[in-house]
């Protein structure tokens, strides 16, 4: 059994670091990351609000989580747990986020498709970084050397808001993307799945079928 | 008489312990995975959540930064009496569960559905969850507090299955639970896997949440031949041969528990429900006289709460 290669990253990366890159590489940032979920897209995109940082100069690290942490009566913040949130709901918002704010590092759980990566990953020279486990949220939020700024928590609430944070050897992430457009999780699916008739083998299908297991709605699934 | 200051504080020491300490029984099942997983990648993860739990506990900080939909489980003896009345009891467990949001902290997950409205504390229309539970043994005043801190998005699913689908048909919809939610890791496995066989629909599905939920790992079934389905399914799922996060491996359940309920005679219904990585549940039992007494198994699913009699009569159930 190998151990996997780990690195050490900046969150505003050179080129040549990402390049470097490989899938299933384990990964600790330094630097600034910023939180972004649902709230933070339709403000930023639909509602066309101006991002309150500089980007990608401050930070190229977009991180989909939201953090067990509260905001103090003399306005300090505390951060407990740090775990990321399922990737794939935000592929919409995405593309026009990445050419907008030159996100490098797109941090989150799951990850996205290889056709997400091949057509605005690699193009904007970005790669996935997946959380692990999950969640190491203990271990992420002892990475978390200070909370920098909340933004938008009164618009958003607390678990929406833009929270910045100062990354300090936090971590691990899991390299899932690289600069071919390649995913870790389809790679490890392929895998998976030469096994998967011999489990099923002596299994029936459902006397009653439903939705989704016919493509043609006028099919009774009965 | 137990006092409702006794409940609160004993519910945010609860709250505390659910978000923060593993349970021991999960992290048992959890170092013998990680002793017998081969797969690289799942190797790596299962290793980092096991120093996860530690840096939680050294820290005091929550295990996941997902901390879930905290709810509640009450069980009370049949003599017991609650200081207020059990209005009291529901008002000192939302109480406790706002409080601790902020405390541990945990995250703010509870928002209104359409409007999306967030309390920042976990409190709202209908939550946290209240459900109750009463038990003849022992005699006495006391109450069981049990906090679960549940995800709420994946590795959930229910079907109508027929008695013709057989044991088969109930076997397939559990890989299809597994693999649909397993993949990148959706599910958040290796898991305690939760099934609810009868039931109503709605049943059926509290049947399998607490499957998952108030039974712990090692645990089985007091019915004999369903305790044999509970070892094979967990083999079954084993055997997929995906691990942590989806990648290839050998461990994807940590224990399956299988509870039932009488259903519809024409009608098989299931749940499928995976307690995640983190598996946040707290237990304490207070007595009238104010002894607390903390502890990780709830021990929900007693004779009593199985029963299939009309009257419950212990002495004559022990002579059959």
């Amino acid at each position: 059994m190998s151990v996997p290669r780990e690195i050490r990253l900046s969150t505003t990366p050179t080129s040549e670091a990402i390049a470097s890159l490989r899938l299933g590489d384990v990964v600790y940032l330094n630097g600034l990351m910023y939180t972004a979920r649902e709230g933070v897209y339709m403000r930023a995109l639909a509602d066309r609000a101006n991002v309150p940082m500089e980007l990608p100069s401050e930070s190229a690290a977009n991180f989909h989580c939201s953090p067990a942490a509260r905001i103090n009566a003399d306005g300090s913040f505390d951060i407990g747990a740090v775990t990321a949130t399922a990737s794939f709901r935000f592929a919409k918002w995405l593309p026009e986020w990445m050419a907008r704010t030159g996100a490098k590092l797109i941090v989150g759980k799951g990850g996205m498709t290889s056709e997400d990566y091949k057509e605005y990953f690699v193009p904007n020279g970005a790669v996935y970084l997946s959380t692990v486990g999950y969640g190491t949220g203990a271990l992420l939020g002892r990475g978390v050397e200070r909370v920098e700024a909340v933004h938008w928590h009164e618009e958003l609430g607390l678990a929406q808001a833009m929270w910045v944070i100062k990354c300090n050897r936090m971590g691990p992430f899991i390299v899932a993307s690289d600069l071919n457009g390649d995913c870790l999780f389809e790679r490890e699916n392929a895998k998976i799945a030469e096994n998967v008739a011999r489990v099923y083998r002596g299994t029936k299908p459902a006397v009653m079928k439903r939705y989704g297991e016919t493509d043609d709605r006028t099919d009774e699934v009965i | 008489m137990i006092p409702i200051q006794l409940i609160q504080e004993t519910a945010e020491a609860l709250m505390d312990k659910a978000a923060i300490e593993i349970p021991q029984d999960y992290l048992d099942g959890l170092r013998a995975a990680a002793d017998s997983e081969d797969g690289d990648l799942s190797s790596f993860v299962l290793k980092a959540m096991l120093e996860n739990y530690e840096v939680a506990k050294e820290d005091r900080r929550a295990m996941c930064g997902d901390t879930g939909v905290p709810r509640w489980f009450v069980k009370l003896g049949n003599e017991t009496q609650v200081e207020g009345g059990m209005v009291a009891l529901e008002a000192a467990l939302r109480r406790a569960t706002a409080n601790s949001t902020s405390g541990v902290p945990l995250r703010p997950n509870r928002v209104h559905p359409l409007w999306r409205t967030d309390h920042n504390n976990n409190v709202g229309i209908g939550a946290p969850e209240i459900e109750y539970g009463f038990e003849p043994e022992p005699e006495g005043e006391w109450v069981d507090l049990i906090t679960v801190h549940k995800g709420g998005l994946f590795g959930t699913d229910y079907r109508m299955l027929f008695p013709s689908d057989g044991i088969q048909g109930i076997k397939r919809f559990y890989l299809d639970s597994l693999m649909a939610f397993g993949k990148r890791g959706l599910a958040c496995q290796p898991a305690i896997i939760g099934i609810g066989l009868g039931g109503s629909k709605d049943i059926c599905m509290t049947l399998g949440k607490r499957a998952s939920v108030l039974r712990v790992v090692g645990s089985r079934n007091s019915d004999p031949r369903i305790a044999e389905l509970e070892d094979e399914f967990k083999e079954l799922g084993n055997s997929i041969g995906m691990g942590a996060m989806g990648f290839v491996g050998k461990n994807m359940v940590i224990d399956c528990n299988i509870e039932v309920g009488f259903c519809h005679t024409g009608g098989m219904p299931m749940s499928v429900h995976a307690f995640c990585l983190s598996s946040r549940r707290a237990v304490a039992r207070i007595h009238a006289g104010g002894q607390v007494v903390f502890r990780t198994d709830p021990a929900w699913f007693t004779d009593y709460q199985r029963r299939e009699t009309i009257d419950w009569s212990p002495v004559r159930e022990a002579a059959e």
